[in-house]
């Protein structure tokens, strides 16, 4: 499974992330987990707003800081 | 609808502490247990319930009913969904480019780039509770306006080569929306409140404690010289330190309103108000990610115009 944060550096990108990595924790899964900050690579997704969190190249979601909770429904 | 705040505010600054209103300690602690509580009682409330609105428009579907819009109609539509979609200054490099890729004309853009951190519920909420309704319908109104009439002119600049190179090479892909129920717009708007709250709460303090200290301590009519209506370099001073004031439209606004009650003229509130929030280094920083110069300036300067006239105007006629 591969997970990627998209976001530009923001304060609750990186705050995503941390909860991506509880996620996984809490449901003993592994998963590569990526930060995607480069504007092109986001845009292809087609996200607008960001963070946006991508699971196996699928936009679950975009524009709101999910808890570790709600990651690990979508794992 | 708070007499029971002030009643509160009494009980503590009168019977608790045994001051007396009237002194300068009294009259600036009553102000600020009062303000402060009334102030996030209105924020908590009208946030969540814009909140739920905002459910409805996340930027992606925004920018596909814009992107049939021509001018005009455009500018208008993107100025009234600039109130209804989250934004974000940090997402503003995916939002522009999301925007012109699918066609979304330039002035168009703008209209929404600038009504949206400007015309927004805290504002509004901000504005309500320390000036009445009138003042804060009015910087609703003139906002719109504002935002619409610099789009359409810098939409006719037609300055479409001083947007960065790549954006128009990018690709974007395209994302179902999807549709939420009920129990996902409720929760979307309590994270989205706390989330809000939780960031701003300190300057609403901090800015109500300098209000207070303004209403208690500061002589009457001490700033009508400087910041009356009598001065007409009031206004394009007070837009030019708007700029530099960034995000902070929630602990400004009391200070403005305690500089009001000692004399500072209504336009030059609403100007600045609107420096504070549509203007501001950290966005130009942002934004010069995809536009070059000469567009980030005609994008600061056709805005800084617009503002400074809303001063003129208000100050005239209120």
């Amino acid at each position: 499974m591969k997970i990627e944060v998209l976001g530009s550096g923001c304060a609750k990108c990186t705050q995503l992330y941390d909860n991506v990595k509880k996620a996984l924790a809490l449901a003993g899964k592994a998963a590569e987990v990526v930060k995607v900050q480069d504007i092109p690579t986001i845009m292809k997704y087609g996200v607008m707003s960001t963070p946006a969190l991508v699971i196996d190249g699928k936009v679950m979601f975009s524009g709101k800081l999910a808890t570790p909770e709600e990651i690990g429904g979508m794992l | 609808m708070f007499t029971f705040l002030e009643t509160f505010a009494d009980l503590v600054v009168i019977r608790l502490l045994g001051l007396d209103r009237a002194t300068h300690l009294g009259g600036a602690l009553h102000f600020f247990i009062y303000d402060t509580l009334k102030i996030f009682i209105l924020l908590a409330t009208i946030i969540f319930c814009v909140a739920i609105v905002r459910s409805w428009f996340p930027p992606e579907r925004t920018k596909r009913i814009l992107a049939h819009e021509r001018e005009y109609v455009g500018n208008v539509m993107a100025a009234l969904l600039g109130i209804v979609t989250p934004f974000c200054s940090c997402s503003a490099v995916p939002l522009f480019i999301g925007f012109v890729e699918s066609g979304v004309p330039l002035g168009v853009t703008f209209s929404f780039l600038i009504s949206s951190p400007m015309v927004n519920e805290v504002a509004l909420i901000l504005l309500w509770g320390m000036f009445g309704w009138r003042i804060s319908l009015i910087y609703i109104g003139t906002g719109l306006v504002v935002a619409i009439v610099a789009g359409i002119v810098i939409g006719r600049l037609k300055m479409e080569k001083c947007v960065q190179d790549y954006v128009w090479e990018i690709k974007v892909g395209d994302v179902a929306v999807a549709e939420r129920n009920w129990p996902e717009r409720f929760a979307y708007a309590r994270g989205y409140t706390s989330g809000l709250l939780k960031k701003i709460w300190p300057y609403v303090v901090i800015g109500i404690g300098i209000g207070a200290f303004i209403h208690g301590y500061v002589p009457q009519d001490f700033l009508v010289k400087w910041a009356g209506r009598d001065n007409p370099l009031a206004v394009p001073l007070a837009v030019a330190l708007g700029v530099p004031l960034y995000a902070n439209a929630a602990g400004v606004i009391p200070i403005v309103q305690a500089l009001t009650a000692k004399g500072m003229a209504i336009g030059t509130v609403l100007a600045f108000m609107m420096a504070v929030t549509a203007l501001s280094l950290p966005e130009a920083v942002i934004l010069s990610n995809v536009l070059k110069k000469p567009l980030l300036a005609t994008f600061f300067g056709v805005v800084a115009v617009a503002i400074t006239m809303v001063g003129y105007l208000f100050n005239v006629i209120l």
